[in-house]
């Protein structure tokens, strides 16, 4: 332990903690801008400087580690002074509509403009400015509100093992860009949103899909249904001021029907259908000694990421459309015909917890029922600013349920959400098809829990099936290069693109640097998640009487030529760089 | 591979040899044409007269003469430098064609060619180089064999005792004690910053880890600044031996010089040391028999002025673009590869054999009482001897500036000197008589930096001279940090302002209050000091900035868009030179009349200003 004082006040900490930690603990609060625990830890925006005794200049507190004996002061003249400046000079050079901003209301630049009660820039000048790449459809830069406090390159670069973005040019000409400055579309990127996550202003955000998906509710011609996954209910109450780890579900969906919807379905049902799919294509690998190990699908970052970087791997994942792909496809073709609704009027709008998604729906072989099976893409976030348009009163609302027949779904769907679900979920089928019994405990435990890659071996009847959990593109790294390099005996293989899974997707709820240092959002999220799980009648995706019912009315087997036909897709390889459309 | 005996024999042979070219008193009958070969006298083509000295004398045929290339004598403005040897007669501005001359009238007739000796600012002729006045007060110690060996023969560096110091670490003194004497010696580093070099050293040998490097930063990257370049141009053997001495006392068997590309020279020289050392066996593995191994691999920087930053130095050889690291952990701790590094710039190294083979207290009697030994600058701007010099530490400026440099040119005032380049700070007239030292040159509002030393005279704007020190700092900034990022961009654009007649009330104190708070929070010293030029110039030259912003008038004529180009009419001889002159138009005016110009046409170049010959139109 080491002792030390701030502000006056002593305060014991462990070695190797950092004075804005130790700060945090007292109660003193350092601003901070660029800081983002364990992934930005750069000390390069100096809004956090403090004074210490016996240090030259002020020393940004969000790096350096305390020391015994340590006296440090946060909020002396020279202190206040030079944040003050430095915030003066990042405002300075920052697109400052923060009236018709995204982020208004939920911006660290902001926030902390309104803590400083500036009352002038002082330093006004130049601005950097720069096109804003809006070519995909997942994600937008906007280079004029950067402030280059570089939380999304290390998020790219750190977390993710892309490196995407980078820093360019250098001094007052410094940007964010791409190789050769390419759109976001024509680089390496996976859509997989957490660089928005990780940006604390408006410089990254979502491609938005309101507008349409109010223009289609407000046309009468059209029959519009919106489906939701399973992390959007464990985060959409943040946006509301509800704690982390609501579950927003009876809500979310007496809101979604004041919006207008015609229906609002559960994506887990979708989710129910995938495990069906999956598990089946995963027994016929297993049982005909094909492609293995098998790897999900059900990820379109990390689908993404797979076409880009090892494409000689691409046999490996599974054909399984993702849920609310599938979802689409059975809504405008089994549920369009039994309840005699022209396929052509239904506009499928997925709230998602996720902007690859957007991508995903824009893919070609996603149109199973000879329409695109899915028509809008719209994040949590964006849900939330819908609500917040037609002036709902989120918190207060009642709950209800979602619509049937299509809106029932099993905990194994639930938990989806969450990384290790989807292989839990599988689990909890394949095993049983594998062995003729039904399982006591459902909980597969070494799925679950926070780490990046989970290993495990599990006995099915006589045969051992080796499977592995990752979560964070760069613990797929890890994985792919295992299989690449022939090192892997693993049987089936479940990954997501975002550490942590859905729950913590970048289409979610944006926390700020400091919530995500002091509270451990992930479980929170996940524990939503497992708590339906674990209170739902059904937990089994092939007891789902939807399911049922669907395959004897429509599709026949799973994995049959119907169900192939709507719920499977293909892929393929891709550039990293492409140069040919720009 | 040579043994240390046969490394002996050829420092006993090549010294015997090469007597003349340090012993006034020769008697032999050999002489050496030393052709100087630094940076300077290169690019006014001394290796083309080089070539013709070399093509003559075989043509001829003539004997007992040897042409030799040199490092830089110094006197740079006064190139191409060719000097003979032991006579020590000095010709400058030597062209191809004068060779000829030159070796048959001094070589093989033993005359002088007066018409190429140069004049000293008594106007005198001087005819040996020992006599120039710019050598009076110079004392020449990390320069010591610039000028005297062939950067490009490693045997002329172990004639003049080189690697002799290496020798005597190895077999006489444990890595303990070559650190107490650089620590005695009171080397400060010559980088800027003056740490004590000793205790550096120390730091290093003491930092835990078994892996351990040695750094040389050779990114020397001030405007006008060319200290470093020199020394490894002229003599990089003496640097390599440093490292090498280095590696031993902290315990490093590998060493990097990070040279920027632009100094191809100083490349190709030390890459030949490093080669050269290698074939001798004093680089590599169990140097001459002993269990210390060593090697020194060069790496290039691209130009950034910010590389020569230390830790980001150290990101560029790690292959990462080159930004600061936050410091602490220094890089004695975890510097290259996050191992224990010991990283010091080329002076610094140079001046280490020399405290080995001469001893700690030899070093420590030359200077004042915190500064020890000497410094090199590079002597530039309006000043008549432009080029290199070597003083002690405590020298003032004034007698670098006018016993060394010559004074000011064209008849001008001395106005202010920058020492330390951009991140330095501007000393006027009242401070002439500072002792150079750290201390006195940080107590006065400048720095000592690496070196660089940019006189200026009275007709310089310092506004304007902010700005263009800001204007560097601001392209140069690596964009890590706020403060320096987008701070140094607004301070450049309030003096822009300030110059362009758009300053406003408060404007100084703005740029005050900004230059504070970038010096305290910036993460590097590129930060940290890119204020000292606006601060300096404020504090000894407030009025001038007042007058641009009050007054919208530029007292010095500097600032183009403050200009108001008049002629005065009692002063005007209407020689019409000005009209003349004018490549606007803008002057009208009879021959014997007094000229007018028309404000309308004026593009104020300044042209007419400077023709007049009786200084009749102001700006």
């Amino acid at each position: 332990m080491v002792k030390l004082t701030i502000n006056g006040k002593t305060v014991e900490v462990e070695e190797g903690t950092t004075i804005l930690e130790a700060a945090r603990k007292v109660n003193i609060d350092i601003p901070t801008l660029c800081f983002l625990k364990d992934i930005n830890e750069a000390g390069d925006c100096r809004m956090c400087v403090v004074e210490v005794e016996g240090m030259r200049g002020l020393v940004p507190s969000c790096i350096q580690k305390v020391s015994e004996g340590m006296v440090v002061n946060t909020a002396t003249d020279e202190v206040i002074e030079a944040r003050k400046t430095v915030l003066d000079l990042i405002l300075s050079n920052h697109e400052r509509e923060c009236l018709t901003c995204v982020r208004n209301g939920n911006c660290e630049l902001q926030n902390l403009a309104q803590e400083f009660c500036l009352d002038d820039i002082r330093y006004k000048g130049e601005r950097i400015s720069g096109p804003i790449d809006d070519k995909s459809p997942s994600i937008v830069r906007n280079p004029n509100k950067c402030i280059l406090c570089r939380r999304c390159v290390s998020t790219c670069k750190k977390l993710q093992g892309i490196c995407a973005i980078d820093v360019m040019e250098r001094g007052f000409a410094s940007k964010i860009g791409t190789y050769k400055d390419l759109s976001l579309n024509d680089v390496n990127c996976t859509f997989c949103g957490q660089c928005i996550e990780s940006c604390p202003v408006g410089a990254l955000t979502e491609k938005d899909s309101v507008t349409e998906v109010w223009k289609a509710l407000r046309n009468p011609d059209k029959y519009v249904i919106v489906q939701t996954a399973p992390a959007v209910r464990a985060g959409l109450g943040e946006e509301f001021g509800m704690p982390i780890g609501t579950n927003s579900c009876g809500k979310m969906v007496t809101a979604l029907r004041d919006l207008g919807f015609d229906k609002v379905f559960d994506t887990n049902t979708g989710a129910d259908f995938t495990i069906m799919e999956e598990g089946t294509e995963f027994l016929h690998r297993l049982q005909n000694n094909e492609t293995l190990p098998m790897i999900t699908s059900c990820c379109p970052a990390w689908i993404r990421y797979i076409e880009l970087n090892y494409p000689d791997l691409i046999p490996h994942v599974s054909t399984c459309k993702s849920p609310h792909q599938m979802y689409g496809a059975l809504l405008k073709s089994y549920y369009a015909e039994k309840e005699g609704i022209d396929p052509s009027k239904i506009y499928v709008v997925s709230v998602m917890p996720c902007i690859a998604k957007k991508f995903e729906r824009t893919r070609d072989d996603q149109n199973g029922a000879g329409y695109e099976d899915v028509d809008a893409v719209i994040t949590t976030r964006e849900l939330a600013r819908m609500i917040k348009q037609a002036h709902i009163n989120f918190v207060n609302l009642e709950d209800s349920l979602f619509d049937d027949p299509m809106g029932e779904a099993t905990g194994a769907a639930a938990i989806f959400g969450v990384t290790g679900g989807v292989m839990e979920a599988a689990l909890r089928t394949v095993q049983e098809k594998v062995t003729g019994n039904a399982f006591e405990k459902l909980e597969y435990e070494s799925v679950r829990g926070e780490k990046g890659i989970k290993r495990a071996t599990l006995q099915m009847g006589e045969k051992e099936v080796k499977v592995v959990v990752a979560s964070g593109l760069k613990n797929a790294q890890t994985i792919m290069e295992e299989i690449a390099s022939g090192q892997a005996d693993y049987d089936f293989v479940e990954i997501m693109a975002c550490p942590g899974g859905c729950v913590m997707g970048g289409g979610q709820p944006i926390r700020s640097s400091k919530d995500r240092a002091t509270i451990d959002i992930r479980a929170k999220r996940s524990e939503v998640l497992y708590n339906i799980d674990e209170k739902s009648v059904i937990r089994k995706s092939h007891e789902n009487p939807v399911l049922k019912k669907v395959y004897e009315e429509y599709l026949g087997e799973p994995g049959g030529e119907k169900a192939h036909h709507l719920l499977h897709t293909s892929y393929v390889r891709r550039e990293k760089y492409n140069l040919n459309d720009n | 591979m040579k043994t240390l005996e046969e490394i002996k024999r050829i420092r006993e042979e090549k010294r015997q040899e090469l007597d003349l070219r340090v012993n006034r008193g020769a008697t032999g009958i050999e002489k050496h044409i030393l052709v100087c070969h630094g940076s300077g006298c290169t690019s006014s083509k001394s290796p083309k007269i080089f070539e013709e000295f070399k093509r003559i004398i075989e043509e001829e045929n003539i004997p007992n003469v040897r042409v030799v290339m040199t490092g830089c004598f110094g006197l740079c403005s006064k190139g191409p430098i060719v000097v003979i040897r032991p006579e020590d007669t000095f010709y400058s501005g030597v062209k191809v064609d004068d060779c000829r001359e030159i070796i048959e009238k001094d070589i093989v007739n033993h005359q002088i060619v007066e018409r190429l000796l140069c004049k000293d600012i008594d106007n005198t002729l001087v005819e040996k180089l020992d006599d120039f006045s710019f050598y009076k007060k110079q004392k020449r110690v990390a320069l010591k064999n610039c000028g005297i060996i062939n950067p490009e023969e490693i045997d002329e560096y172990i004639a003049f005792d080189g690697y002799k110091a290496l020798e005597k670490c190895l077999f006489e003194m444990t890595p303990d004690s070559v650190i107490e004497e650089i620590s005695k010696s009171g080397l400060r580093g010559r980088g800027g910053a003056g740490f004590p070099t000793g205790k550096k050293w120390s730091f290093c040998k003491e930092a835990e880890g078994s892996e351990k490097y040695v750094v040389c930063n050779a990114d020397e990257g001030d405007p006008g600044a060319f200290m470093d370049r020199s020394i490894i141009e002229g003599d990089p053997h003496s640097v390599l031996e440093s490292m090498i001495i280095a590696g031993y006392a902290i315990g490093a068997s590998k060493g990097y010089i990070y040279i920027r590309a632009e100094y191809p020279i100083a490349a190709k020289r030390f890459q030949e040391a490093i080669d050269d050392a290698k074939d001798y066996g004093i680089l590599g593995n169990n140097i001459w028999g002993t269990n210390f191994s060593f090697d020194c691999e060069v790496r290039f920087g691209a130009g950034a002025f910010v590389c020569g930053e230390e830790t980001a130095l150290l990101e560029s050889i790690e292959g990462r673009r080159g930004q600061p690291r936050q410091k602490p952990p220094f890089p004695a701790n975890a510097g290259l590869f996050q191992k224990p590094t010991l990283i010091n710039n080329v002076e610094t190294y140079a001046n280490v054999t020399r405290i080995i083979l001469n001893g700690a207290d030899w070093y420590s009697s030359i200077g004042t009482e915190t500064s020890k030994g000497t410094k090199v600058f590079a002597l530039g701007g309006n000043v008549n001897n432009i080029g290199l010099v070597e003083v002690p530490m405590g020298t003032t400026l004034r007698e670098i500036i006018y016993d060394i440099g010559g004074g000011i040119p064209n008849k001008r005032e001395f106005k202010a000197a920058q020492t330390g380049g951009p991140s330095g700070g501007c000393i006027p007239k009242e401070h002439l008589d500072t002792p150079i030292d750290y201390e006195s040159l940080k107590e006065i509002g400048s720095m000592m930096g690496s070196g660089g030393l940019i006189v200026m005279d009275d007709s310089k704007c310092m506004v304007n001279l902010a700005k263009f020190y800001l204007g560097f700092t601001v392209d140069e900034s690596c964009g890590k940090c706020t403060p320096c990022r987008v701070g140094t961009k607004r301070l450049l654009e309030l003096l822009t302002n300030i110059t362009d007649g758009k300053g406003e009330d408060g404007d100084i104190e703005k740029l005050v209050e900004l230059s504070e708070s970038i010096e305290k929070a910036s993460v590097c010293g590129l930060g940290q000091t890119a204020p000292n030029p606006v601060l300096s110039t404020i504090k000894y030259f407030r009025d001038e900035y007042e007058a641009h912003i009050k007054d919208k008038h530029c007292p010095c004529g500097e600032c183009k868009k403050l200009m108001d180009v008049h002629i005065v009419a009692e002063l005007c001889k209407g020689c019409d030179l000005c009209r003349k002159n004018c490549p606007a138009g803008a002057i009208s005016g009879e021959p014997g009349k007094v000229h007018v110009v028309d404000p309308s046409k004026c593009i104020k170049c300044g042209t007419c200003i400077a023709k007049c010959p009786f200084h009749a139109i102001k700006g």
